[in-house]
């Protein structure tokens, strides 16, 4: 029994909210602004996104930024998950405490260390810095956030299920891809989203394991606003936001919509 | 039931289904690869990385590409590997010790990090207290909404605030049109800005280990300590805060750890007058071109780091006991 919700409480949450969301508003109303003007509101306008599309720089970087994100989440998300699989399923080899560290110390790590590290590798193994090593640098920092999302779900996975397949005969590896893969697939899928997003948002390690040619979007955003604010960038990064809206609003959609089939599949077993 | 008996339980089941030793030795094989991918991935590109970061760190800067002097290698064979074993110096550690401002920019960051992981500690426990205690049914889409900042670009959101904090910008324009200021204030490129920058960045982090933990709390021992007549703030330092301190402690390693070697906010927020170590490594990096040094310095930042990241990956495996 859950007891009031206080003012304090609906006050804080309304404050705390405000403070997160308020600045990204602020930078999505302004990139509509016809003066060059960053903070001085002179009209509404999209000419910013206009010559967005003109300023081939920026394109070229869309695009890298792109492709390393899609290839780097989809390995990172394989790998993850196996790492997943072995921190909960393999409690005990050598030197499982080694790499739950590999797997956790990735998350707080400071990108200048995770950065120069990676950097240092590739130059010792003879690798030209380029669209390879920041797609390398990109899995290894992902799939430690794409276990940890599918560790969370394989903790509270149902094993009785997995038996009853196995009982019934189905070997390991069939009962893991018709079992244990369809209920951890949501997880999975978040995990795939938040390292794509974390990919394609990555300025400091992209920056040390980059080289020319492979400028991402991020390190291109960068430079820019190192020469000053203008409403151009705030065009580009409004454009970041939306893509990133649409594919979380499409993910919990898709979630929902399987949810409901679930249900009703279970009411229709019930049933029968 | 533990792992190791369901699967001794499984097997022998599987056994006693009458599986061939061949298809055993199938599953044995596939079991070692679902470990060995990943760990090996790990090993190689992120424990590897960190011993070469250590070897650089004790050899030379070099005109060079790659600009440093390459030591330990087993080219020379034998012979060759202990004479280079009389080339490593280290320089780079004593000239950091030095330099004041090395020693400056660590001290700094770690109370910059101290004093911003307080302030995200005070600005969120309000907030996922009140989450925790939020009717059942808008939980779900509050948490939605303190995870959905965290999908929007950190460069982005760190970049918003200099619109927002710039002596012509829209704090000060309200302030001013408000009439509470006179004069512009000058936040954009100070210490206050980075506190800002950070608070706001790690917010969500903070947010939702103690969203877990106070959620998981049994309220009625509020309403019992209420009942005894205990007044509503012992009672929340007494019961609510205790119970809560597994979600302090992750949160505040999780904003901690990376605020100390943080280098975008204070790039962008703090300007050319504030230090951090982030920033210093990486202008030794990118500016200065010294291999050597700016290793020696990520060593550093290591070992400084290196219990906290140990005390969070501890935290992480409880709370992985527990929610088994």
């Amino acid at each position: 029994m859950n007891p009031t919700w206080s003012r304090f409480n609906i006050t804080s949450i309304v404050l705390g909210f405000a403070f997160l969301y308020l600045p990204i508003v602020l930078l999505v109303v302004f990139s509509f602004n016809e003066s060059k003007l960053v903070t001085v509101w002179g009209g509404f306008s999209t000419k910013w996104y206009v010559s967005l599309f003109h300023n081939q720089g920026l394109m070229d970087a869309t695009w890298v930024t792109a492709r390393v994100a899609v290839i780097s989440a989809t390995v990172a998300t394989v790998l993850g998950t196996l790492a997943a699989l072995t921190l909960t399923r393999y409690t005990r080899f050598k030197g499982r405490t080694l790499f739950s560290g590999m797997v956790f110390a990735p998350l707080v790590m400071p990108e200048v260390i995770t950065g120069l590290s990676l950097l240092l590798l590739f130059v010792a193994v003879g690798l030209d810095r380029g669209f390879l090593t920041v797609t390398l640098a990109h899995i290894t920092l992902t799939m430690c956030f794409v276990a940890v999302v599918v560790q969370s779900r394989l903790i509270t996975f149902d094993r009785s299920l997995e038996e009853a397949a196995m009982d019934l005969g189905a070997p390991p590896v069939k009962t893991f891809f018709q079992i244990t893969l369809p209920v951890i697939m949501p997880a999975i899928i978040s995990g795939w989203m938040l390292a794509f997003t974390l990919s394609l948002d990555d300025l400091v390690i992209a920056s040390f394991t980059s080289g020319p040619g492979a400028t991402t979007l991020p390190m291109k955003i960068y430079s820019q606003v190192r020469l000053g604010v203008t409403p151009e960038i705030n065009a580009a990064c409004t454009i970041l936001i939306a893509v990133v809206a649409v594919g979380v609003i499409i993910a919990s959609l898709a979630n929902k919509r399987r949810e409901v089939q679930r249900q009703r599949d279970e009411q229709a077993a019930q049933r029968g | 039931m533990s792992n190791a008996a369901v699967t001794a339980a499984t097997s022998s089941r599987a056994t006693a289904a009458g599986k061939s030793a061949l298809a055993r030795l199938g599953e044995a094989f596939v079991s070692r690869l679902v470990i060995l991918i990943p760990y090996l991935w790990l090993v190689f590109f992120f424990l590897i990385p960190f011993v070469i970061v250590f070897k650089i760190s004790l050899s030379q800067t070099a005109i060079a590409i790659p600009p440093y002097t390459p030591v330990l290698g087993f080219g020379d064979g034998l012979a060759g590997f202990f004479a280079q074993l009389n080339e490593l110096s280290i320089d780079n550690y004593t000239w950091l010790t030095q330099d004041a401002l090395y020693v400056n920019a660590y001290v700094t960051s770690v109370i910059v990090a101290a004093i911003s992981t307080v302030l995200t500690l005070l600005v969120g426990y309000p907030i996922a207290y009140g989450m925790a205690r939020a009717p059942a049914m808008l939980r779900p889409t509050l948490l939605m909404l303190v995870i959905l900042p965290f999908w929007t670009s950190f460069l982005i959101r760190v970049y918003a605030w200099i619109g927002i904090l710039k002596p012509e910008g829209l704090l000060n324009q309200l302030l001013l049109a408000t009439g509470i200021i006179s004069q512009p204030l000058v936040i954009l490129n100070t210490y206050t800005a980075i506190f800002i920058g950070i608070v706001y960045s790690y917010l969500p982090f903070m947010v939702l280990p103690l969203y877990s933990a106070l959620e998981k709390m049994d309220y009625s021992l509020i309403e019992a300590a209420k009942d005894l007549g205990c007044p509503p703030t012992s009672a929340f330092w007494k019961i609510t805060f205790p119970l809560s301190l597994p979600g302090v402690i992750a949160g505040c390693l999780l904003v901690f750890i990376p605020a100390v070697g943080e280098f975008v906010i204070p790039d962008l927020l703090g300007g050319s007058q504030t230090l951090m170590i982030g920033k210093t490594l990486w202008n030794e990096f990118f500016a200065n071109r010294d291999w050597p040094v700016s290793s020696a310095v990520a060593v550093i930042l290591l070992l400084l780091l290196i219990v906290p990241i140990m005390l969070f990956q501890r935290a992480q495996a409880r709370a992985q006991e527990q929610d088994k």
